[in-house]
């Protein structure tokens, strides 16, 4: 007897939980080889909406746990991504990627994860600062997370860019947004599983899917995202600037036209967890 | 529960009527499906706000509190141009307190809540003692709870009398029955109890679901039993009575399925502050949230309104 397929309905991961869109609309999605792979949700800024209400419920609990903590956690997403290596190289493969290619990809995101996990307890020792000033006082300078912060992963990678955008974002106890690549977001889906498994509490990394042209306006005007950042073209970052500049939140985005070598030490590094934080500068007296 | 508290029932259901259990859930699932727009759903924010009973019923309340409770009450939101809420709700104690901010010659009316709130476990006498004070202080409203121990056994002339007694110690002060409808546990319960109260009411009173202290407040479908009830009553006796929803409403997408569902069961004549209410505290914060989203088109952060008292 023949068995009936059994499909996989794809869902994003929001809230720590496997959603539709709000609208219920979905977009279907080719592999390589131009056969209809799945039904994606087309996620729209109501989706972006609820996301960031998720992504403000988790923040201030995320933000309080212990910096050696948050990096505990983000090893074990390495160590999720390492036990499934093998899904991660087929939803890869969906995209197009050889076995190969898909290894390389897959090997350097669990690197970033590990590199972002060891930098957890340490950045503030680097970033932060006593200062020396001329009167009795002690004047310390101590970072804090912004808040939540909307990503905009780039088409190309669509696994290693995206993880390369959370990872320093949430080292520092921010929680975010992230819109996956558009033409390969099945990675993203599979992402989404695996955070779920690890210890991550559910609302830190919110991963939607979709059409750019829906989601981008309104992150660049809800005025609760505290930052955007990630890959975007000459018009997007235009429309991105002008309601960042209204709802004054930070941007720092690279372009479409150049793209980045996201396997490079270029693509991890300590500034890029320095773009999401916020320097609170304390006067303390000396003797009190 | 004993023979002759059960023959009671169901004298009192045969009366009243039953209530269709399974129809109430499909209908009040049909009132999230409506679709509310544009300048329709700015009329519903705005209404929804003027219908708020801005409530602050804490052990940590202090004069402090209440008074800037009452400014937010009188102007909700700087620079929207909505009007401002109903009335403010606060603790018996609190009702001078509430005056004084408010001034004499005000839109805000006060509210507050007496007769041993949230259990109703006092004597009489010290419930309406209670009353009394309030009402001295300058509330404009009670809200009651009914002896919820005296219905359960069956003993509903008690609840009717006390219901009598304190709404003449109200004097001409709006008196709000709350039925507490999570300890009632049935649909027909909560139908029969409205028809108590609503029998010794003043046309103009209201009655009210929930204290917002216990685990289950108001809900689309015990609204509906209650506004059914309202209908019902109105069609028979001609007496309108008001309704207040209390407890659990936090969001301005429930608070538009309330008006929608007061405007299919009741009707225009329903949709105003006089007729209908919304017990809340974090309520109105979404609210304006909503209204500002509207005026400027971006999604707007919590922190941007002033903090709401979480109490409800």
């Amino acid at each position: 007897m023949s068995r009936l397929p059994i499909t996989k309905t794809p869902k994003v991961y929001v809230g720590g939980a496997f959603i539709r869109s709000e609208s219920a609309r979905t977009f279907p999605l080719q592999d390589a080889a131009g056969h209809f792979f799945a039904n994606i949700p087309q996620c729209t800024r109501k989706d972006l909406r609820n996301a960031i209400e998720a992504a403000a419920k988790a923040g201030p609990g995320w933000a309080k746990r212990t910096p050696y903590n948050r990096g505990q956690i983000i090893y074990r997403l390495g160590e999720m991504l390492e036990a499934r290596k093998a899904d991660m190289t087929d939803a890869l493969a969906v995209g197009g990627a050889t076995k190969s290619a898909a290894a390389k990809e897959i090997t350097a995101t669990i690197d970033r994860l590990i590199y972002y996990a060891g930098w957890a307890d340490k950045y503030e020792q680097v970033l932060g600062n006593v200062n020396p000033v001329a009167s009795p006082h002690f004047n310390f300078t101590v970072t804090e997370p912004m808040g939540i912060i909307g990503l905009l992963a780039p088409a190309e990678v669509p696994l290693l860019a995206l993880v390369s955008l959370i990872a320093p974002a949430i080292t520092s106890g921010n929680t975010v947004v992230a819109l996956a690549s558009s033409t390969q977001p099945y990675p993203a889906i599979v992402l989404g599983e695996m955070l779920a498994t690890s210890d991550l509490p559910g609302g830190v990394v919110n991963l939607l899917t979709g059409f750019r042209k829906e989601i981008v306006p309104t992150m660049a005007t809800h005025t609760h995202l505290r930052a955007i950042a990630g890959v975007a073209s000459a018009d997007e970052r235009k429309t991105l600037k002008l309601g960042a500049a209204d709802s004054v939140k930070r941007v720092k985005l690279s372009k479409t036209e150049e793209p980045t070598d996201w396997f490079s030490d270029q693509a991890q590094s300590l500034y890029d967890l320095r773009d999401h934080l916020e320097f609170k500068t304390t006067w303390h007296p000396i003797g009190a | 529960m004993s023979a002759p508290a059960q023959s009671v029932f169901r004298r009192l259901f045969d009366e009243v009527g039953p209530v269709d259990h399974v129809g109430i859930e499909e209908r009040v699932a049909k009132y999230t499906t409506r679709s509310i727009k544009k300048n329709a759903k700015l009329w519903g924010l705005k209404t929804a706000v003027s219908m708020v009973d801005l409530t602050t019923l804490e052990g940590k309340d202090t004069p402090g509190k209440v008074a800037s409770l009452c400014q937010k009450a009188l102007r909700p939101h700087d620079g929207l141009d909505c009007p401002p809420v109903a009335a403010v709700c606060v603790y018996p104690a609190m009702v001078k307190h509430a005056r004084r901010a408010l001034g004499e010659d005000t839109a805000v009316r006060i509210a507050s809540v007496a007769t041993a709130f949230p259990s109703g476990q006092a004597p009489l006498r010290t419930r309406l003692a209670e009353v009394k004070a309030a009402v001295a202080d300058g509330a404009d409203e009670i809200d009651m709870v009914i002896n919820r121990g005296a219905f359960l056994s069956g003993e509903f002339q008690l609840v009717q009398d006390e219901i009598v007694a304190v709404r003449d110690a109200c004097g001409s002060a709006t008196l709000k029955v709350i039925l507490e409808v999570s300890e009632l546990e049935t649909y027909d319960n909560i139908r029969a109890a409205s028809f108590l109260a609503m029998r010794v009411l003043r046309p103009g009173d209201f009655i009210k679901t929930s204290t917002g202290k216990t685990t289950l407040n108001a809900t689309l479908g015990n609204n509906q039993v209650m506004l059914e009830a309202i209908r019902d009553f109105y069609l028979d006796t001609g007496t309108p009575i008001a309704m207040k929803p209390a407890g659990g409403i936090r969001t301005a997408k429930q608070a538009l399925q309330f008006l929608i569902a007061v405007k299919e069961t009741l009707g225009d004549a329903w949709l105003n502050n006089t007729r209908y209410r919304f017990g809340a505290s974090s309520l109105l914060n979404d609210l304006l949230r909503q209204l500002e989203k509207e005026r400027t088109g971006a999604y707007q952060a919590p922190y941007y309104f002033s903090e709401a008292a979480e109490s409800y």
